[in-house]
């Protein structure tokens, strides 16, 4: 028994949970765990109490409306990964869950979770941010909603304010067919936190043009990031070997990487331009 | 303390323990159920490895609290109803899928897990199946051979 005590609170609904946050200084919610109960362990988080969010079944679920897929924060990254509708609707996301954690891991972990906590190399607020989804952040006083590419702070630090649940993400379908996705990473082993995570979802026209680019990079800044320059030069092009390796370069831009235990900054910057390199030929079909 | 009631290998137990009290403690020193081992105690190594309502979890990364009114089990689970090994652990001991065999628990339970979704799996599937579990001996080759004989013996007997 390695964490200091806490209080602990089963919410019921949204608005339990919501309450309960409100009532307790200190309290935090607890989603799939993964990340928490280690940090707890290590009390490196010691929270007095704790909201459990796992009973509360409509915070699980995956649904689509027009422009988008909605999945609910609590739904689990397993759930996720298995879904047909995710991987019709937004094939990015299923590619990049295969690269995060193991089964058991994510039979626990949330894709709620894991966007609140914000690690700068996972891979799910990658995702997010290259497709830039839809946070929905609830509280008492109603729920707003913040871009992806607004929600982060810093590294683990996020606009959400203590008495605010995120409830669900909104990723947006592009519709229209002739979709190409792209995600590479490096890590010390499969299931590992990244080095370098890059995340690249195109579209083309009947021409084989790229219509539509989104590209981000993760583990080399403090939060990932867009490479717009790039996307931009991509836009309107056949895609080859040549093409990318000629405009790759402007991703040195968006970069902000650090040294650290893992790998060097200089390191960091010269895989994200080979894997930024390998996704965007990955995507074009 | 909290009052935890919970059905383990299909019997309902119930204990108190703090909240504090990981699932993995809980097994272990309230329910005495000892096959369920600790290693890292963070998440990385799966030796810990429990199903809980059917998919395989890591016990030390949940609160026992949290398991109250769901169905858990354990590697003990994996017995005969006569106590004597099942096929899965059965199938470890025939390959000698183990070394000191601390992660032998957690590697039955994922292949449990495994097998029941997938009852014919590729090496590429059992490798994957297994890859949140460490064996810090890298026995790795015969743990895989045990899973294919698993495999082919449960579905032998069906």
């Amino acid at each position: 028994m390695k964490p200091a005590p806490f209080d602990y609170i089963k919410a019921t609904s949204l608005d339990h949970a919501l309450a309960a946050l409100a009532a307790h200084d200190d309290a935090i919610v607890i989603a799939g765990g993964q990340t928490l109960v280690p940090m707890m362990a290590m009390r490196l988080a010691r929270p007095s109490c704790l909201v459990d969010l796992n009973e509360i079944a409509d915070l699980s679920g995956i649904e689509t409306s027009e422009k988008y897929l909605h999945i609910r924060a609590m739904t689990r990254q397993a759930k996720v990964l298995a879904s047909d509708i995710v991987r019709t609707k937004v094939p990015l996301l299923t590619k990049a869950l295969s690269f995060v954690g193991h089964t058991q891991t994510r039979n626990r972990g949330t894709l709620g979770g894991s966007i609140a906590h914000g690690d700068p190399s996972a891979e799910i607020p990658l995702c997010a941010i290259a497709l830039n989804a839809e946070i929905d952040l609830a509280s008492q006083s109603g729920t707003r909603t913040v871009a992806a590419c607004n929600f982060y702070e810093g590294p683990l630090m996020s606009v959400r304010r203590a008495d605010e649940i995120l409830s669900e993400v909104r990723f947006p379908i592009w519709e229209g067919g002739n979709i190409g996705t792209g995600f590479q990473e490096i890590s010390p082993r499969h299931g590992d936190f990244a080095i370098v995570a890059v995340a690249v979802q195109l579209q083309f026209d009947a021409d084989n043009i790229c219509r539509r680019a989104a590209v981000a990079l993760g583990g080399a800044s403090p939060n990932p990031v867009r490479a717009a320059e790039l996307e931009a030069a991509l836009y309107g092009q056949r895609i080859d070997a040549a093409l990318v390796a000629k405009i790759v370069g402007s991703i040195d831009r968006v970069l902000s990487p650090t040294d650290d235990l893992h790998a060097s900054a200089a390191y960091r910057r010269r895989v994200a331009k080979s894997l930024t390199m390998r996704a965007i030929l990955e995507a074009a079909i | 303390m909290s009052e935890i009631k919970l059905t383990i290998n299909g019997v309902t137990r119930t204990a108190s323990a703090e909240p504090r009290t990981s699932l993995l403690d809980f097994i272990r020193e309230h329910l005495g159920l000892t096959a369920t081992h600790m290693g890292c105690e963070h998440g990385v190594c799966g030796a810990c490895s429990v199903m809980l309502d059917g998919v395989p979890v890591r016990s030390c990364l949940m609160f026992a609290v949290q398991a109250d009114g769901h169905d858990v089990m354990t590697a003990e689970g994996l017995r005969d109803a006569d106590g004597a090994p099942g096929v899965i652990m059965d199938s470890f001991i025939e390959a000698h899928g183990m070394q000191c065999g601390y992660c032998t628990p957690g590697m039955m339970v994922a292949t449990h897990a495994l097998l029941s979704q997938s009852p014919d799996p590729t090496d590429d599937e059992i490798r994957e199946a297994i890859g949140g579990n460490l064996c810090r001996c890298t026995g790795y080759a015969q743990i895989i051979e045990a899973i294919r004989i698993a495999a082919q013996r449960l579905r032998d007997a069906t």
